[in-house]
């Protein structure tokens, strides 16, 4: 019940929706935007719960700004809990990131320093929500473009303080790893070798834009509008053959390709879980 | 990042400008743009996205501009973006630059029901058998509840024919005078539908919705319109479709 099922998902855009429920056999999950459908009826929840007789469910939010200073929005909390018991998907996640200030929501995922307080802080909202939902949620590591002069606790060790309080899980989005250490000038690999991997319930792949900032360093942008870029793959690969198959997401929101497109990332993941299965069969 | 830093933060998002905030490491103007970039053009596109007749007639730059001053006068409070326009119809009524188009905030209240139908509960739809069930003598009294996706607009400058030819369903034409235009706005299955209402139509249904009987609505609407014809008003309920619920009043002592 509170697992999704190890093999290939994809982010559901509608779409797609008739081209998925021809069904195709490698597709494990969906996941959506828990935001997108919290109408009361009409074409979302048809589509929804037509999608979940066929596959497993992952809901994603986008608006709960557990990385906020203002506290928990309870009618959104509520929203989500309704939608949820709904749905009953096999996972829900949110972002280590803040949306909302003053009452106000901001449509971006914005971070936060690393501080003790801001630890404290996210601590306390993560266990509200599980609280509130009566279950595990992952929480997903962002993608950065700036840093804090504040910020004392590394990015690893202030995710793994919060699985270490609160107990929830964790989802990682290695585009993110990827993105937030070009923008940083660090180790993708050294974020990994780092991260709590045993609280690892999803894995997100997602493409980004490359630009450049005003000192001429790269600007790496999370922008899921494209395929994912070679050396996210690689580092993909690493982490499955390394620690097993997991169940992996494939992320693209933006100029939303055409189905076979999609397809081909779909499979490009399940041939690497699959490798590594049968590596697993060999040893 | 604690008080003064957060609303530093946030001014900074919200600015035009191009500082970032006070205590980010290095030089960061264009990596903190991308989140002010990410945060205006987000919301302004859900904006175009549920208001198309209103980005067609306007243009897009004038669209882009009178979204971003609606965002400052009116900032979303929740991250569901089906309703971020909620109030952009009667932002665009009072909105200056937008009075030289009478029609606009009429054409934006059509847009803005069409959002809320698409959304709208699922809730069972009357058939004709539930109304054969009548008695005659029960009709006066009869209350009828409307499905949820219902919404009438009322406009005084041609706006149910203004959104035809701004969606395509229309050629687009030169309208020498504007005239009332009263709208149904429904969704039979999933993809709403607006449709010209007769006149005298609005008043009865909006009554309906109201939870007068069937009686009174008559009364109301014959009074605003002396042709107001009860069964073509009916056919177009239970025609249709449009009631989830109906129920007797009390006759008042």
């Amino acid at each position: 019940m509170d697992r999704l099922p190890i093999g290939a998902g994809v982010g559901f855009k509608p779409e797609h929706f008739a081209a998925i429920l021809d069904g195709p056999p490698n597709l494990a999950f969906i996941e959506v935007h828990a935001e997108n459908y919290m109408g009361d009826g009409g074409r979302p929840h048809a589509q929804l719960a037509a999608l979940c007789e066929r596959f497993a469910l992952s809901i994603h939010g986008v608006g709960l700004s557990i990385g906020g200073e203002d506290p928990l929005d309870r009618d959104h909390l509520t929203r989500l809990a309704k939608l949820i018991e709904r749905y009953k998907p096999q996972r829900f996640s949110e972002h280590l990131a803040w949306s909302s200030h003053g009452g106000e929501y901001f449509n971006d995922l914005l971070p936060l320093p690393y501080t003790p307080q801001t630890l404290a802080r996210v601590v306390k909202h993560v266990s509200q929500v599980q609280e509130k939902l009566g279950r595990q949620m992952l929480l997903e590591n962002p993608s950065t473009y700036i840093r804090f002069e504040e910020s004392t606790i590394d990015e690893v060790d202030f995710l793994g303080a919060i699985v270490a309080a609160t107990g929830c899980g964790l989802l990682l989005d290695i585009n993110n790893v990827f993105v937030s250490a070009q923008n940083h000038g660090t180790d993708p690999r050294s974020y990994l070798a780092n991260f709590p991997f045993d609280a690892v319930g999803e894995i997100h792949l997602g493409g980004h834009d490359a630009d450049t900032d005003e000192t001429g360093d790269v600007l790496l942008i999370d922008a899921h509008g494209c395929p994912v870029a070679d050396p996210v793959w690689a580092l993909f690969d690493e982490v499955i053959a390394q620690h097993g198959p997991m169940p992996s997401l494939i992320e693209w929101d933006n100029d939303v390709p055409a189905w076979p497109i999609l397809l081909n990332e779909i499979s490009r993941v399940t041939y690497i879980l699959d490798q590594s299965t049968s590596a697993s069969r060999v040893a | 990042m604690d008080g003064h830093r957060t609303e530093s933060f946030v001014r900074a998002l919200k600015d035009t400008g191009d500082r970032p905030p006070v205590g980010l490491v290095g030089p960061s103007d264009r990596r903190f743009a991308v989140h002010r970039n990410t945060v205006a053009i987000g919301l302004i596109t859900a904006l175009e996205v549920q208001f198309p007749a209103v980005l067609d007639l306007v243009g897009s730059e004038f669209f882009r501009a009178t979204a971003r001053a609606f965002l400052e006068a009116s900032p979303p409070a929740s991250p569901r973006l089906t309703t971020v326009g909620e109030r952009f119809p009667e932002f665009l009524a009072g909105f200056e630059p937008a009075l030289q188009f009478p029609y606009l905030a009429d054409v934006a209240r059509i847009e803005a029901a069409r959002v809320r139908a698409y959304h709208a509960a699922d809730t069972p739809r009357l058939g004709i058998e539930t109304f054969s069930s009548v008695a005659a003598d029960a009709l006066e009294d009869l209350r009828i509840e409307l499905h949820p996706a219902v919404a009438i607009v009322r406009s005084a400058h041609s706006a149910f024919t203004v959104f035809r030819m701004a969606t395509g369903g229309l050629a687009p034409a030169t309208i020498s005078q504007w005239h009332a235009e009263d709208c149904l706005i429904d969704r039979p299955e999933f993809d709403p539908i607006v449709q010209l209402l007769a006149p005298g139509m609005a008043v009865f249904l909006h009554a309906l919705q109201h939870g007068a009987t069937l009686a009174t609505a008559t009364v109301a609407a014959s009074e605003s319109t002396a042709s107001f014809d009860l069964s073509e008003a009916l056919a177009i309920v239970i025609g249709g479709r449009l009631a989830i619920h109906l129920s007797t009043a009390q006759r008042d002592p």
